[in-house]
């Protein structure tokens, strides 16, 4: 174990070339560049395994990396924000196709009006296209997921897309101290698809017509595949933990201390809210794995609740709340307000979210009010 | 059949597409030369030459006609199919 000073870009460009894609597609944006950057500078030194593909857009990279993966090859790629929204149409094939394509979203803000800072937006706006949604606090848990994230992804029981998400700048360009694993220790064995390769003597048709009934019953299964794997999701996060000495909550959500009130949130802002949690006694309660939804852990974790407080950095446009606020209230039927901060990359100190946070018990039930 | 993959692949003859035809391509055997432009020709696999004939597939012949344009001989006319 080694731990280094290193910006979180570069410790996840080092954590994917040991878990060594065959096939890497990036088209560089801001705030993922760093990490096709640092990728590019370990394959000009002869260090990297795989191959990149030079692609001209987004679009182009997530098709290739689809191509890969239905020829039966490890496949990698990061982006962000438009970058993002550019694969939308692809997003839906790589999970239709059931691909275990592993992507690191560097989260930014969509256009327009155009930014390039941080919030949640691009990720959350992806949330219904079948694939694994995994958000990291520091720079060290992406380093984590993005392990755990093939190893999940590639189970025989699992085999979907996975982002693992990560806060632009606030990690992507920050340095921490980090421990990146030498080598996996056999964590994440080679890639051995049994549904989806390119072998001339079984020859296969993939992402194939089908008409509304086979449609309908394989939409089905994509959702059925979804809710079935929350066993998988701890129990990698459970065998990381016995290797690599690491454990965030239960794999799935991490409750951060005690308290009668509880905020529930995402990301790397977290660490304020548990700053603020240990001066004003609530409990914060830390979505790591957004889709599939926890539903069942989260309503544990808030039964008995006098209020929660969802704080997030997106906009479900029309329903007056956050994307995530609208989840969690299928599960807690309490007071609930939400918090709407740090779009645009909009600093969130602990000093915005303790003025806010003492606006609770002022506000209605499902009340949602913006930092500014 | 995770993802909708076809591992039986092959299997599109038991697609019968003969119902999407509106113009029906018919042989004049009597000047069809045997030659198999139409066979080369046919986007749908829907032609063979049996006896030095051109045999039409019509369970899935879909009708585009491509035998008729492309037929040296003029062998192959249309007609629209019965209502």
């Amino acid at each position: 174990m080694v731990k280094k000073i290193e910006e979180g870009s570069h410790a996840v460009a080092d954590v994917v070339r040991l878990l060594n894609p065959g096939v890497l597609a990036m088209y560089p944006i801001t705030p993922s560049t760093h990490i096709p950057e640092r990728l590019s500078e370990f394959e000009a030194n002869g260090e990297l395994g795989g191959k990149i593909i030079r692609v001209e857009s987004e679009f182009s990279a997530i098709s290739a990396v689809v191509g890969a993966s239905a020829r039966g090859i490890r496949a990698y790629t990061a982006t962000s924000s438009q970058g993002l929204a550019l694969m939308h149409e692809v997003l839906f094939a790589a999970s239709g196709m059931r691909l275990p394509i592993v992507i690191t979203v560097a989260n930014r803000a969509l256009s327009a009006p155009l930014n390039i800072f941080n919030d949640w937006q691009d990720s959350i706006s992806e949330r219904d296209s079948g694939w694994l949604q995994f958000y990291g606090e520091d720079s060290q848990e992406v380093v984590d997921l993005m392990i755990q994230a093939y190893k999940i992804a590639e189970d025989k029981r699992v085999l979907l897309p996975t982002m693992v998400c990560m806060d632009g700048f606030f990690l992507t360009h920050t340095y921490d101290v980090i421990d990146v694993p030498e080598d996996l220790k056999g964590f994440v064995p080679d890639y051995k698809p049994e549904h989806a390769f390119l072998d001339p003597k079984k020859p296969m048709t993939q992402g194939a017509w089908a008409m509304q009934e086979p449609y309908f019953k394989l939409r089905k299964e994509l959702e059925e595949a979804q809710r079935s794997i929350f066993p998988v999701i701890k129990e990698v996060h459970d065998d990381f933990a016995k290797v690599f000495g690491r454990s965030y909550g239960d794999g799935l959500i991490e409750v951060y201390g005690e308290g009668d009130n509880a905020v529930v949130t995402m990301g790397s802002f977290s660490t304020n809210l548990k700053v603020l949690a240990d001066k004003l006694g609530f409990q914060v309660i830390r979505i790591r794995c957004y889709r599939p939804f926890p539903d069942k852990e989260l309503a544990a974790a808030l039964k008995g609740k006098e209020s929660v407080a969802v704080f997030e950095k997106d906009v479900s446009y029309g329903t007056g709340h956050g994307a995530v606020y609208n989840d969690v209230r299928t599960v807690y039927n309490g007071k609930m307000v939400n918090f709407i901060v740090g779009l645009g990359g909009l600093d969130v100190p602990v000093s915005a979210l303790e003025k806010m946070y003492k606006q609770v018990p002022e506000m209605k039930d499902a009340e949602t009010r913006w930092q500014i | 059949m995770v993802g909708g993959i076809i591992k039986d692949v092959g299997n599109i003859s038991s697609n019968k597409t003969g119902s999407w035809r509106t113009f029906r391509p018919v042989v004049d055997k009597n000047k069809c030369i045997g030659c198999g432009t139409c066979k080369m020709f046919c986007p749908d696999v829907a032609i063979e030459i049996v006896d030095g004939k051109a045999i039409i597939d019509y369970d899935h012949c879909k009708g585009c006609l491509i035998c008729k344009s492309v037929c040296p001989v003029g062998a192959i006319s249309s007609e629209e199919e019965a209502k």
